[in-house]
């Protein structure tokens, strides 16, 4: 279990810096100075070379690589060039909204997949089955910004439950922060959960066909509790890989999702950095949600390990 | 030939042939505007009604379907031709480096969300369709090298594939003779499925405007000029959303179709 | 009074009649043994006593256990009955038990699921039922996981959890047909005397009539889901009544007669060959291990000679082959074949001179081509292939030889049988006449009928083209009669070698001779019987 923990984080280590030295050349090629996007193009050469000093944009490519790296590692994003703020203060407060709304949008997805799948397994062919079927053929359909357009229409503007948008601020209480991404979330979790109850299904109905299904049989027990016991268990296993990979597209579209609702999160950040051609915050804020998505992919590796004694014997 | 194929291939069929339409035809130009009769619902002049600029919504919808369809296909279209020899390669050659270097890189690509993508590229490039196309195609190339490798790393153990060793032929030749002509299916259904996520990822683009930018009418974009008006012109989103669904829909029923058609096995394992 | 009683059983999946009117009866301490080919129904039965048959199964009949009609209980009494009063042992132990959890917890959980003991006892029960079917607890404590044993072993954990509760009747299908034929002997015996122990009646479903003549109190046989014959097994052996039942028997003894081998001229010769694989590293660090698959292994294959190749899972003998056929490097020592040296780079002309033959009828071509396109792949190692009609006449030739009819090479694979299978991988490996073919477990997934057919196959083309081959099986008996010589492969070496009926009579190395003493054997039935 040590030696596959530890193999994992060294691959976790080498992926994290070839994405850190992809995305650091990518933002090089783009053309402009950033100096002299910042001081318009009335500047003065001098000043121009000086803000290029105090950048460190006279520095070889490598000592700045480096430079961004050690930086990042020690917590120090750099300085926004807009807004001449620490970039690391501007992201912490845009993730205060994206991380929970990401993981509310996971918890619930899987929350809703989980027993869907189930009991959809449970009942193949019968009639519980097809409505679940059918309910995921739609939920897998629907852009995920356009069901948030639906829900904001219905229950901000017609039933009033939810504001159509904004965030209240975590300081307002853990109860009003959540209800001012419960829309947000549904709409990012509810195609997720679709997909995911599929994968669940399908997963179980495999493991159903397995040997070892039968064996429980022969031992006398009952459909569910063979279902329950042993097909369960074993049907995770491709149900983790699709949560690694879900957490991805719950980012990616929390960014998306974001513009719907107009929550002040790491989505608008991006979108005003870049239309301010603030590139060391679009590089910061791609760089962190990289890094999101490679650790959780090392996360799910260590559940799957968890869960299958073969991973933990093996290297 | 199972209900699911009818169903979606009948609703694929529908939206290309929107797509090819419009290149010929539209009840209106979708770009001339006529301010005086902006907003209207669906009607008998504008069957689908019109937009705050008084353009009619069923020809940017036709229009539309020309740009999401580009889109996604030239999208799956350089996943596959990169991914599929990738995937053969990695698995005519499994555990060397080539194998190595190739599943790893996939792995890196794949932490890349293609929205992630397409943001660099616009950081760099600025905004277009060109920049969703290149930004959906290379998440697709890791999607399509993976399953490929799998499918094919499977065949590489039959004894057919050995029997084809014995004769003497190389491995690119028993990839291209053998393996691709039988994983051919499995990438026929995928592509379809990637097909249906490419469409979505493009309106998801270019609602965020990185996508297709104006004059090129998009589904997306009209999405997000509806935004402000949902509340009081709720058709401007149900209109370009439900094209989406429907598109999707169509394509994933006709993908579990095809499944089920091209493989008989899988037809009786299911009833 | 029996203890199953089996009467007019029918079953049907949808429109298509699986089991006919089946009888048969097992009485407690009693072995009956249901024998038959692929398709006969054997496997059926077994599952019907259970009551798991596929959904749309359809059983009517009479299927009582101790009294108790099995076809009128409800879900829940069955499920009750299930472990308790019938445990049941399946073929594939490498898929019967569940993965992700410890061996314990699954030989419990028969005990716990019926509430039959505190969970205490419970562990300690099942400790000892681990115990009694040979796992004892200092090298197989509760807390091993699957993956960490053997067939064998996990086949005795199987068994283990179908005894927990001393089940009146015990049902096993085919389990032995997934192991070695020294791991064969063993579970046999601990079935045997687990029947004597606990007084359970066994119902053991086998298509090995030598495993059948050996442990059987009463035969029943079967095909196309209807009972042929039945009776004591003595009283079946010494007067069989049915055709079939007299076919079976003699096929599953079936003798060819080889022409004569000529004199030795060497063809392929294998010289100190050693095929190392590499393991995972055991630290991070650490040069990755190696684990020797073919140890130093010499041998001379004659021309003309018909030479076997015998030896357990595991022993190094799928790899020598792939070793012979070029399409693994050798680490040591090398092959000649014809004087030429063997390798992962040899050139077509080298290549040409060898061709294979494999064991799975169903996977050997790819199903997407004609068989016209099938057998002639080997044409591409020939530097002017033959084209238009001699193409075709050499396709229809070799059809022929196989038993084919010409007619065939516009068919697809899908529409032959596996026995006609085979004889299309024998025709794709002789038309380019090689010097040498291998046949790797070319017979071992084949119906006893069919295979005894494909050995006659073998003998004639024996005669008509002068075959040399390197037959490799685990299949003692064919072995015996289909080869002149035989290596005998043990743990990567080559342990004795000799001419075959030699070796079988009398075998010098004590792995020969274990071999050989753990292989049910048919008992004599006095040729003339047999041939009526």
């Amino acid at each position: 279990m040590l030696r596959y923990s530890v193999k994992r984080l060294f691959s976790l280590i080498l992926s994290l810096a070839v994405a850190s030295l992809v995305i650091f050349f990518v933002i090089e090629i783009a053309p402009g100075d950033p100096a002299s996007f910042m001081l318009g193009i009335n500047a003065q050469p001098d000043t121009v070379a000086a803000l290029r000093t105090e950048l460190g944009l006279d520095q070889s490519k490598f000592s700045r690589y480096a430079a961004w790296v050690g930086g990042m590692l020690s917590g120090d994003f750099g300085t926004s060039y807009t807004y001449r703020t620490p970039v690391a203060e501007m992201i912490a407060d845009r993730l205060w909204v994206s991380l929970p709304l990401a993981l509310y949008a996971l918890a619930l997805s899987t929350l809703i997949a989980f027993p869907a799948g189930i009991y959809a397994a449970a009942r193949r062919g019968k009639a519980g089955d097809m409505a679940v079927m059918g309910a995921t053929q739609l939920g897998v359909a629907v852009p995920n910004f356009w069901f948030a357009m639906m829900l904001v229409l219905i229950f901000a503007i017609n039933l009033r439950w939810f504001n159509a948008g904004g965030f209240v601020g975590w300081d307002e209480g853990l109860l009003a922060g959540l209800h001012s991404l419960t829309l947000p979330a549904i709409s990012l979790a509810l195609p997720q959960a679709a997909i995911l109850a599929r994968v669940m299904r399908s997963a179980l109905l495999d493991i159903l066909g397995e040997d070892f299904m039968r064996t429980a049989r022969a031992k006398g027990l009952s459909r569910r509790q063979a279902l329950w016991r042993h097909g369960l268990r074993n049907a995770l296993i491709p149900v983790l890989t699709i949560i690694g990979l879900q957490f991805s597209f719950l980012l990616a579209g929390a960014i998306i999702i974001e513009q719907v609702f107009y929550l002040p999160g790491l989505g608008r950040l991006v979108f005003q950095a870049i239309s301010a051609r603030d590139l060391i915050v679009v590089e910061s804020v791609v760089m962190l949600l990289v890094f999101a998505v490679i650790t959780v992919n090392f996360l799910v590796d260590l559940a799957y390990a968890a869960v299958d004694p073969r991973l933990r014997s093996r290297t | 030939m199972s209900r699911n194929l009818i169903l979606g291939g009948a609703l694929s069929a529908l939206v290309l042939l929107a797509a090819m339409v419009s290149f010929v035809w539209t009840p209106f130009d979708h770009t001339t505007m006529d301010i005086p009769s902006k907003l209207q619902t669906p009607n008998a002049i504008h069957w689908l009604g019109t937009d705050h600029f008084g353009r009619d919504i069923f020809s940017m919808i036709m229009v539309g379907a020309r740009t999401s369809i580009a889109v996604a296909l030239v999208a799956v279209g350089i996943g596959m031709s990169i991914g599929v020899p990738l995937g053969l390669a990695a698995a005519a050659r499994s555990g060397s480096w080539l194998d190595e270097l190739i599943m790893r890189g996939n792995d890196l690509v794949f932490a890349f969300p293609s929205l992630v993508i397409a943001i660099l590229i616009t950081a760099i490039f600025g905004a277009g369709a060109v920049n969703a196309i290149i930004a959906i195609g290379i998440f697709n190339i890791p999607v399509f090298a993976r399953i490929t490798r799998g499918a094919a790393l499977s065949l590489w153990q039959r004894e057919f594939i050995l029997a084809a060793r014995v004769a003497g032929k190389n491995a690119a030749r028993i990839s291209a003779e053998h393996i691709l002509p039988n994983v051919a299916n499995l990438l026929i259904v995928q592509g379809t499925i990637q097909f249906s996520l490419g469409i979505l990822a493009e309106a998801g683009l270019s609602y965020v405007g990185l996508g297709a930018q104006p004059p090129t009418p998009s589904w997306g974009r009209m999405l997000a000029d509806a935004q402000t008006m949902v509340s009081f012109a709720p058709h401007l989103a149900l209109i370009p959303g439900t094209a989406i669904i429907l598109t999707v829909l169509g394509l994933n029923l006709m993908g579990d179709g095809l499944r089920d058609w091209l493989d008989p096995k899988l037809r009786v394992a299911r009833t | 009074m029996s203890l199953l009683n089996i009467q007019n059983l029918t079953l049907s999946i949808g429109d298509s009649a699986i089991l006919k009117d089946v009888s048969l009866s097992v009485a407690p301490g009693e072995i009956v043994a249901v024998t038959g080919e692929s398709g006969s129904g054997k496997s059926m039965t077994a599952l019907a006593v259970m009551q798991l048959l596929p959904e749309l199964a359809q059983a009517n009949g009479t299927l009582s256990l101790d009294g108790i009609n099995l076809l009128e209980q409800s879900e829940e009494q069955l499920c009750a009955l299930r472990g308790a009063s019938i445990g049941m042992v399946f073929q594939e132990p490498m898929t019967a038990l569940n993965p992700v959890k410890t061996i314990g917890d699954q030989v419990m959980e028969t005990i716990l699921i019926h509430k039959a003991m505190s969970s205490a006892n419970a562990r300690q029960h099942a400790q000892e039922m681990l115990e009694r079917v040979g796992l004892p607890a200092d090298r197989f404590p509760l807390s091993r996981f699957p993956h960490e044993l053997s067939g064998g072993q996990r086949q005795r954990v199987v068994i283990a959890m179908a005894i927990a509760l001393r089940p009146k009747l015990l049902i096993a299908d085919e389990p032995t047909t997934a192991l070695d034929v020294t791991t064969q002997a063993q579970i046999l015996a601990l079935l045997k005397d687990l029947v004597q122990d606990f007084g359970m009646g066994l119902l053991m479903i086998t298509h090995d009539l030598a495993v059948v003549a050996d442990l059987a109190d009463r035969i029943v046989v079967m095909r196309h889901g209807e009972v042929v014959e039945s009776g004591t097994t003595q009283g079946l052996l010494a007067n069989m009544q049915h055709p079939y039942t007299r076919m079976l028997f003699a096929a599953s003894n079936h003798q060819v007669a080889l022409p004569p081998a000529p004199a030795p001229k060497p063809l392929l010769q294998v010289k100190g060959a050693v095929r190392d694989y590499r393991l995972p590293r055991k630290s991070l660090f650490g040069a990755p291990g190696h684990y020797r698959a073919v140890k130093d292994v010499s041998f001379t294959l004659n021309r003309g000679e018909r030479l076997g190749l015998v030896g357990e899972s595991g022993c190094g003998k799928s790899t020598l082959t792939r070793a012979i056929l070029g399409l693994e490097p050798l680490q040591g020592g090398e092959i000649l074949l014809d004087g030429g040296p063997i390798g992962i780079n040899q050139s077509a002309e080298q290549r040409r001179k060898m061709q294979v033959v494999f064991q799975d009828p169903f996977g050997s071509f790819n199903p997407r081509h004609r068989v016209d396109r099938l057998i002639t792949e080997p044409f591409h190692l020939l530097d002017k292939p033959p084209t238009g009609s001699s193409r075709r006449d050499l396709i229809a030739e070799t059809l022929t030889a196989v038993g084919l009819s010409p007619d065939d090479a516009a068919k697809f694979i899908h529409q032959f049988s596996g026995g006609q299978r085979q004889r299309i991988a024998i025709a794709r490996a002789l038309i380019t006449r090689p010097e040498l073919i291998l046949f790797d477990e070319a017979v071992s997934a084949l119906d006893v009928s069919v295979r005894a057919q494909i050995l006659d196959l073998l003998a004639e083309l024996c005669k008509s083209y002068a075959l040399t081959y390197l037959f490799i099986s685990h299949d003692l008996n064919v072995v015996r009669t289909i080869t002149d010589r035989v290596l005998v492969m043990k743990a990567g070496e080559i342990v004795e070698q000799g001419a075959t009926e030699a070796v079988f009579t009398s075998p010098k190395h004590a792995y020969t001779q274990s071999l050989l003493a753990a292989a049910p054997v048919l008992p004599d039935l006095g040729k003339g019987a047999i041939v009526a």
